[in-house]
């Protein structure tokens, strides 16, 4: 009944929130010393299982052992105190403290002492600061960038000196460098005998990192194997059920020499320094560089959404192009998908349709400004089939949709307006591998169409295999744009590093 | 949904408290309550409108005797009552371009925004009175008319109040203008993504929510006849009361104008029910207060086990 190597045994765990059960049946073994991947699309029950792991939900039905002994976690601090530490995708640290108080806030919570040693204190953070970064105890964490407070959550588990560590896509946010580093002190964590559960969209990462794979499809869990046994199609295949033709779709033929959009010795206060490029009709240009380095707010500067400090847009026709404000760049046909959905994407609370037809309202509306229901059904209908969007119904509120399908509907809103220049910030962040693919041959078929489409992505697997052409940023400036065969994972990390190669375009 | 709830809240109360007095179901009776909410009902739709875009105002009602304290004092001066009025109103506007200025512009917050403009707005309306009520017998019957009068028996103020809510509700149902202040409330951000201009929309909704304060300060002046510096002290409470009620929420982009005007009814019909069972005037308050924590407190369950 127990495999004697087992730390910690899910047998036959059901969950189920009224209607919904995310989990049915999952079983599930990690076993000390490993790095084990949990793989689902989304909606396939991860988040739920690591949420019982940590005690944050109950389970309806099965076992759960530790050690080989039945257990019952009553909550997320019972789990803390039997070794179990969860980083949550999103950040959820006190900004207004410093650093070393939110690494070691568990510990300054079960300390029974009425005073805090401050001194004690920082010295014991750094500690575990420096395994992975060179982030000050000191710093006040709101001041730091994402992926330092990202950086900061994990050392925030690895202070608790757990026995098995739940992180879920800890790398969203990290640089390169900074993946790096967390990799090789995960290794280290593991070799030290710590079981890792490690949940991540980058098939790369689990490849690269892990020992051991569990597939959840459905709330069940299909297998469990060895990493090194299996191809990436295979992969896929157990991630989805069936087999996706190409995950990415052909690179356009041959893009026009039409331009849509000239950029030149474009800038935006210090964040972005004299870029100049063009964007073609019918290509999709990748833009990539790491985070920081200005590819946001490049976005920002051109369609009217941020400050413009000197440099010039032109668009098609040749005139200079200085829209006062965001309605007047969507107006000329140039849109911009946000980067966060969470935050900028969709509306919550609002269903589909509203949160489809928010972008041009007058496209839907009758005399006098009246919002017209049918021309607004019959708009987010079309949009929601050609984008597939799985829903109970277009009134259905949007934050009932898993995440891919949120993103599609972000993607629906821009595309409401049929724009001829497309500008999209991390369009596939957190989306499943299948809804990702779709994203993909979707934005094909737009550029094939005679869209112009540029695409921020920090994913480099991504970039490489969508993009006709990519510019890559650092610190603010162009370092180069590559083309053809030169679309390398190399050059992209290269460039991104600072470090120019002859221009080649 | 939260209407169809509150309707029958006030269903099943009509049908105890006709049981239990018989003076209830009269139509004097009917009258008296109708009117007791319908001129502070103007402002709780100006109030749903504000926390649907993601603000509140707690000047709400200073702002309102403001607008009687000036219409009143230029009257006085000699000003047609008409004119008066609207400048009176004019004034509320001022506040309320003032606060959405300080918000949209500035950074303020509402909350504290609003908090100021409630001990300057109030302070004001002092120091135009210096203290003392204005007595205003002296209005034009035409005058008088909105406040006092009546269309086949049925006052002015009430088919005022019902031509505000019907217009607000299919407005803020199918007119664009409207729609943007539910995105703007949803999701700041998104809206500002989706190429609408965030602060003009806060800024015209404060705007609006102020004016029909004022709107209302006429009415209750030409209703009361004087215009008393004190007036409308603690009216904020109970038209936010509604509000929420009404199933508005305070984060934003939810909000009912059907639901607010039922819940202003309910808090009105519970206060009058009191009086008609002979309890205590001042259990009055308690009481207003406790259907609001429980509103407020069945919403937020029902939303956590969904």
């Amino acid at each position: 009944m127990f495999e004697a190597s087992s730390l910690l045994q899910i047998k036959n765990i059901s969950k189920s929130f009224g209607p919904v059960k995310p989990l049915i049946d999952a079983s599930f073994d990690l076993r000390a010393g490993e790095i084990h991947a949990l793989a689902g699309s989304n909606g396939a029950g991860k988040s739920t299982l690591m949420n019982i792991i940590s005690g944050v939900h109950k389970h309806n039905s099965g076992d759960i052992y530790l050690c080989g002994k039945p257990i019952e976690l009553k909550s997320p601090q019972d789990a803390i105190q039997r070794g179990i530490a969860h980083v949550h995708q999103e950040i959820v640290l006190c900004p207004d403290v410093s650093v070393a108080e939110n690494v070691l806030m568990t510990q300054i919570n079960s300390d029974y002492s009425f005073f805090i040693n401050y001194s004690k204190l920082k010295k014991k953070a750094l500690q575990t600061l420096r395994l992975i970064t060179d982030i000050s105890p000191e710093t006040i964490t709101g001041e730091l960038s994402i992926s330092k407070q990202q950086l900061v959550e994990i050392c925030r588990a690895l202070a608790m000196d757990c026995s098995i560590l739940i992180l879920d896509e800890p790398t969203a946010a990290l640089t390169q460098k900074e993946t790096l580093a967390l990799f090789k002190v995960l290794r280290h964590l593991r070799d030290q005998g710590m079981a890792i559960i490690y949940v991540s969209h980058r098939m790369s990462e689990i490849v690269d990192l892990c020992d051991r794979i569990t597939f959840l499809r459905d709330g069940q869990t299909v297998s469990t194997d060895n990493v090194v046994d299996l191809t990436s199609n295979e992969i896929v295949y157990k991630l989805i059920g069936r087999k996706i033709e190409a995950i990415y779709p052909g690179k356009s033929q041959s893009y026009s020499e039409d331009i849509l959009l000239r950029i030149e010795g474009l800038c935006s206060e210090k964040k972005v320094q004299n870029v100049s490029f063009e964007l073609k009709r019918g290509e999709i240009l990748g833009l990539t560089g790491l985070v920081g380095s200005g590819r946001s707010e490049l976005l920002q500067a051109i369609c009217g959404l941020g400050p413009r400090t000197g440099g010039a847009v032109h668009l098609s026709e040749g005139q200079a192009f200085r829209p006062k404000d965001y309605a007047e760049a969507i107006a000329a046909g140039m849109v911009c998908l946000p980067e966060s959905r969470k935050t900028s994407g969709v509306f919550p609370g609002l269903s589909i349709l509203s949160n489809i037809s928010s972008m041009n309202l007058s496209q839907v509306s009758r005399a006098y400004h009246f919002i017209d229901k049918h021309k607004e059904r019959d708009q987010a209908s079309a949009l929601g089939e050609r984008l597939r969007v799985k829903s109970a119904g277009l009134k259905q509120n949007v934050v009932e949709l898993s995440g891919g399908n949120q993103q599609k509907v972000a993607i629906a809103r821009v595309l409401s307006v049929n724009p001829d220049i497309l500008l999209l910030d991390e369009p596939t962040r957190g989306v499943d591998i299948s809804a990702k693919s779709e994203i993909h041959h979707l934005l094909r078929d737009l550029a094939d169409s005679g869209v112009g489409v540029l695409v921020v992505s920090s994913e480099l697997d991504e970039v490489v295999g969508l993009c006709d052409r990519v510019m890559v940023m650092f610190e603010g400036q162009k370092t180069g744009i590559l083309s053809g065969r030169d679309v390398t994972e190399d050059n992209i990390v290269k460039l991104a590093s600072g470090i120019t190669i002859k221009d080649v375009h | 949904m939260r209407e169809s709830v509150l309707f029958l809240i006030i269903a099943a109360l009509f049908i105890a408290m006709s049981f239990a007095s018989e003076h209830f179901l009269t139509w004097a009776n009917m009258r008296a309550w109708l009117l007791s909410f319908s001129t502070e009902g103007i402002v709780v739709v100006g109030m749903t409108l504000l926390i649907i875009v993601g603000g509140i105002d707690l000047s709400v009602g200073a702002t309102m005797c403001l607008a009687m304290v000036v219409a009143g004092a230029l009257f006085l001066g000699g000003m047609d009552p008409w004119s008066a009025s609207l400048l009176g109103i004019a004034a509320t506007s001022l506040v309320g371009a003032l606060i959405g200025f300080c918000v949209t512009r500035i950074g303020l917050s509402y909350f504290i925004t609003t908090l100021a403009f409630f001990g300057i707005v109030r302070g004001v309306c002092f120091i135009i009175t210096q203290g003392t009520p204005l007595s205003l017998f002296s209005l034009p019957a035409e005058f008088k008319f909105i406040g006092q009068g009546a269309i086949f028996d049925i006052p002015v103020v009430i088919l005022i109040f019902f031509l505000v809510v019907a217009i607000a509700d299919f407005l803020l149902r199918n007119a664009v203008i409207l729609r943007k202040v539910i995105y703007v409330g949803s999701n700041e951000n998104a809206a500002n993504y989706s190429g609408i201009n965030v602060k003009k929309i806060r800024l015209w909704t404060t705007i609006l929510c102020a004016s029909l304060a004022g709107l209302a300060g006429i009415i209750f002046m030409s209703r009361l006849g004087v215009a008393t510096p004190s007036f409308g002290l603690g009216s904020e409470l109970n038209i936010i009361a509604a509000t929420v009620i009404g199933g508005a929420s305070l984060t934003g982009g939810k909000g009912s104008i059907l639901g607010a005007t039922l819940g202003i009814a309910l808090l009105s019909l519970v206060t009058s029910s009191m009086i008609l069972l002979d309890i205590s005037i001042f259990w009055q308050d308690t009481i207003r207060g406790l259907i609001l924590l429980l509103a407020v407190a069945v919403d937020h369950l029902a939303n956590k086990h969904r």
